[in-house]
C-alpha cells in the first residue's frame, strides 16, 4: 500500500515538472521574449525605454542566458510564488487570477462527484435489470451524453432555457453576489448555480462509466460463484452488493481515476459557453491576447491542481478497492 | 479432389460450416459485424458523410464563402415540390420591403414569385476533387436573382447558406479527424509495439509517459499550444499544426491497445512455433501478428475518431484552432456561440447535428468493430 502511494507520489511530481517544462515552452512560444513584448505594450501607450533599459531588464530576468537556465529561473521563481506580471491587466497575475482557480476546481470536484455517485448505481441498475425500461432508457442517455460535446450540450441548455423559460442560465453567482466578498449566502449562491454546470460537465464521463461498470457486472453476473450464493439463500440485495459488485469495481475504478483531467479540460471550454467566471474565459482572453505569463501560470496551475485531483481520486479509490492495498498496483 | 466432391456431396449444412471453417479471419469478421444492426447503419452514415465531404462543392448550393448583407439570417426555406402544374420543386424568390419601424430593408419570401429547382444544374464555379473545373451542381436554381437562394438550412449574419457552409466543412472536420487518427496511428503503434515487445525497462517508461500524458488536462494544453501559431500562417498550415497538436495527445489510448494486443500475442502458439522456425522478428511481426491485430486496431480507430472531431470543433469553436476562410463545422458553430444570436437565429445551431450525428456513429461502429474484431471469441 505505501509501494502504491509512493509510486503515484512520484508520478504526480514527474508530472508536474512535465507540465512545467510544457508551460515554459508555451511562455516562449510566440516570437520576441517578454521584454519585446513590454516594449510594444510601452509603445502602444506612448511611452519607450532605452536600449539599455532593455538589456538590464533582459539581464535581470536572465533572458540572456541559456534556454535550460533560463527555465530554472523560471521555475525558482514559480516556486517562490512570483509568476510575473500580466501584461494585459498590469497586475500581478496571481491577482488577477484570484478565486478563478479555486472556482475551477470546485466546479469540477462537482463534476466529479456527480460522476462517482450516478455512474455507480445506475451502472448497477442496468446490469441487474438488464433489457428493462430503465436500462435502455439509461442506455440511451448514455449514448447522447458520448454523443454530444459538452460545450454543445452547455450552448442547448442555455438556448432551451432562455427560449422558454426566459431566464439565463449561465454564470456561477446571482447578480447581487458576484462581487460580494465571501460569506456563508454568497457560498449558498453558489451551491444553488453549481448543480447544472456540474451536471453538463459529468454527462459524457458518467455516460462513459456507467458502460464500464454495465459490463462488467453484466460479466460477474453470470459467473457461478453467484449462482452458489443465491441457492443458499442469501437475499439478492446482499448478493449482488456483497460480491459481483466488488469485483466489478476494479476496472470502473481505474477508468475513474482518468476523468478528473478530463473535467477539468472540459469545464474550461464550458465556462465560456455558460460564462462562469472560472480561469476558463480568462486562460481564452490572455491566449488571444498574447499574454504569456497570465496563460501559462494557468496552464501549470491547472495542470498541478489536476495532478493533486488525480492523486485525491486515486488515494480515494484505494480506500473502496481492496485490491488496490494488497497488491499495490 | 474426390475429398471435395465427397464433402459437397454431404448435406447442405456441413457445405455452409466448411465454408465458414476455410473463411479467412477479414471475411469472418465482417460476418459478425454484419449481426450488429446498429453498427451497421452507424457505417452505412459513416460512409455517407465521407461521400458528401468528398463531392461537397457538388451538393452545396451556393458559394458557402459568397455574402450578401440582403439575406442575411434568413430562417429554413422549405422546398414546394409541386405547383399547379405538378411535380416541379421551387422555391420562393425574396421580395424587399421596408420595416417602417427600424426603416430596416427586411427581404421575405414572396410566394407570387417561384423559383424553379432543376438537377445537375449549372451553380457556382468549383473544382470538383480540387482537379476539374466545373459548375455543376446536385441541384440548383433556374435564373434567380442574386439574392434568391435555396435555405434549407437558412443562412447566417452575412447571409452564406448554412446548408452549403455545413456541406464543406464536412470535408475540414472529417478528413483532420483521418489525418490525425493516422498520425496518432502511427505513433501509437510505433510505441505501443516497443513497448509490448521489448518490455522491461523500455515497457515502462513508455507506459509512464502515457500515464503521464493522459493525467494532464489536455483543451488548455491545447489552446496554449494553438494560440502560438503565427497569425501569418495559411489555412493549410494551421490545418497541419493542428492536426498534429490533436495527434500528439491522442496516441495513447490506441498504443495501448496495440501492446495489450502484443502481449497476449506474444504467447500464442503460432508466434512460438514461427520462431522456432526460425523466421526474423521483422518477419512475425509483419507475417504473424499483425493480421490477427489488425481488426482490434481498427475498432481502436474508429473508437478514437469521434474525439479527435471534437478536439477540432471545441477548438475551432474557441477560435484557436482553424480560422475562417476556412470552414468547419467548430467554425460553424462559433457563429452561435451567443445565446443572443440564438434566440434570433436559432436554426444555426443546426451545425451541430451533423457533429452529433457522425460522433454516434463513429461510437456505434466502433462497438461493433471491437465486438466483431475477435470473430473466435
Amino acid at each position: 500500500m505505501l509501494m502504491y502511494i509512493g509510486r503515484r507520489l512520484v508520478l504526480a511530481v514527474f508530472t508536474c515538472l512535465a507540465i512545467s517544462v510544457l508551460t515554459f515552452i508555451i511562455i516562449r512560444l510566440p516570437p520576441g521574449d517578454f521584454v519585446d513584448a513590454y516594449i510594444a505594450n510601452l509603445a502602444s501607450t506612448g511611452s519607450s525605454i532605452t536600449a539599455e533599459q532593455a538589456e538590464s531588464m533582459r539581464h535581470e530576468y536572465g533572458l540572456d542566458r541559456p534556454v535550460v537556465i533560463q527555465y530554472a529561473l523560471w521555475l525558482g521563481r514559480i516556486v517562490e510564488g512570483d509568476f510575473g506580471v500580466s501584461m494585459m491587466w498590469r497586475r500581478p497575475v496571481t491577482e488577477v487570477i484570484g478565486d478563478r482557480l479555486w472556482l475551477t476546481m470546485v466546479v469540477s470536484f462537482a463534476a466529479l462527484f456527480l460522476t462517482w455517485t450516478l455512474a455507480l448505481p445506475i451502472g448497477i441498475y442496468s446490469a441487474v435489470r438488464q433489457y428493462s425500461f430503465g436500462d435502455y432508457f439509461f442506455t440511451m442517455l448514455g449514448f447522447l451524453g458520448l454523443a454530444v460535446p459538452n460545450f454543445l450540450l452547455a450552448l442547448i441548455l442555455m438556448y432551451l432555457g432562455f427560449r422558454y423559460l426566459g431566464l439565463s442560465v449561465g454564470g456561477l453567482f446571482s447578480a447581487d453576489y458576484a462581487q460580494a466578498p465571501w460569506s456563508l449566502a454568497k457560498v449558498w449562491d453558489l451551491t444553488k448555480h453549481l448543480p447544472l454546470p456540474a451536471c453538463v460537465l459529468a454527462l459524457a464521463g458518467t455516460a462513459h462509466q456507467i458502460r464500464i461498470m454495465r459490463a462488467n457486472l453484466l460479466d460477474e453476473l453470470r459467473k457461478p460463484y453467484v449462482i452458489t450464493a443465491r441457492a443458499k439463500g442469501i437475499p439478492e440485495r446482499r448478493v449482488i452488493l456483497k460480491y459481483p459488485v466488488r469485483a466489478a469495481l476494479n476496472p470502473f475504478a481505474s477508468s475513474i481515476a482518468y476523468i478528473f483531467p478530463y473535467l477539468v479540460s472540459g469545464s474550461i471550454i464550458v465556462s465560456l459557453v455558460l460564462g462562469l467566471p472560472t480561469v476558463g474565459p480568462l486562460l481564452l482572453q490572455a491566449l488571444v491576447a498574447q499574454d504569456m505569463f497570465l496563460a501559462g501560470t494557468i496552464v501549470l496551475l491547472l495542470g498541478v491542481m489536476t495532478v493533486v485531483g488525480t492523486l485525491i481520486s486515486d488515494l480515494l479509490l484505494m480506500w473502496i478497492e481492496p485490491r488496490l492495498r494488497i497488491t499495490g498496483r | 479432389m474426390s475429398a471435395t466432391t465427397a464433402s459437397s456431396a454431404s448435406s447442405g449444412a456441413s457445405l455452409a460450416d466448411d465454408k465458414l471453417a476455410q473463411a479467412g479471419q477479414l471475411r469472418l469478421t465482417w460476418l459478425r459485424f454484419k449481426r450488429h444492426k446498429l453498427a451497421l447503419i452507424s457505417l452505412f452514415i459513416v460512409a455517407l458523410f465521407y461521400l458528401l465531404a468528398i463531392f461537397a462543392d457538388f451538393v452545396a448550393i451556393s458559394d458557402p464563402h459568397h455574402t450578401d448583407a440582403r439575406r442575411s439570417y434568413m430562417p429554413p426555406q422549405g422546398i414546394h415540390l409541386f405547383d399547379e402544374n405538378g411535380f416541379a420543386p421551387h422555391v420562393y424568390g425574396l421580395k424587399g420591403s421596408r420595416d417602417m419601424k427600424t426603416f430596416k430593408m427586411v427581404y421575405v419570401p414572396d410566394p407570387s414569385k417561384k423559383i424553379y429547382i432543376a438537377f445537375f444544374a449549372p451553380g457556382y464555379d468549383y473544382n470538383l476533387f480540387g482537379l476539374i473545373p466545373t459548375n455543376r451542381h446536385l441541384f440548383a436554381l433556374i435564373n434567380p436573382t442574386p439574392v434568391d437562394g435555396i435555405f434549407l438550412l437558412g443562412t447566417d449574419q452575412l447571409g452564406r447558406d448554412l446548408f452549403s457552409r455545413l456541406a464543406v466543412a464536412t470535408r475540414i472536420s472529417l478528413s483532420i479527424g483521418l489525418a490525425s487518427v493516422g498520425l496518432s496511428l502511427i505513433l501509437g503503434i510505433l510505441l505501443g509495439g516497443i513497448s509490448g515487445l521489448y518490455g522491461g525497462i523500455i515497457d515502462t517508461v513508455i507506459q509512464r509517459l502515457i500515464e503521464l500524458i493522459r493525467s494532464i488536462p489536455t483543451i488548455p494544453l491545447w489552446m496554449g499550444i494553438a494560440a502560438a501559431l503565427p497569425n501569418t500562417w495559411s489555412v493549410l498550415q494551421v490545418y497541419f499544426a493542428i492536426t498534429l497538436i490533436i495527434s500528439l495527445i491522442g496516441w495513447t489510448e490506441l498504443a495501448r491497445v496495440v501492446r495489450g494486443r502484443f502481449l497476449a500475442l506474444r504467447e500464442e502458439d503460432f508466434v512460438i512455433a514461427a520462431e522456432l522456425v526460425g523466421a526474423g522478428q521483422f518477419r512475425i511481426m509483419l507475417r504473424h501478428m499483425l493480421p490477427s491485430f489488425t481488426s482490434h486496431v481498427i475498432a481502436a480507430v474508429s473508437l478514437a475518431l469521434p474525439a479527435m472531431i471534437i478536439s477540432e470543433t471545441s477548438l475551432s469553436f474557441l477560435g484557436l484552432g482553424l480560422r475562417p476562410p476556412a470552414i468547419s463545422w467548430g467554425i460553424l458553430l462559433q457563429d452561435a456561440q451567443n445565446v443572443q444570436v440564438l434566440a434570433g437565429a436559432p436554426w444555426l445551431l443546426l451545425a451541430a447535428v451533423p457533429v452529433v450525428l457522425v460522433i454516434l456513429a463513429f461510437n456505434f461502429l466502433g462497438d461493433g468493430l471491437r465486438d466483431a474484431a475477435d470473430p473466435y471469441g
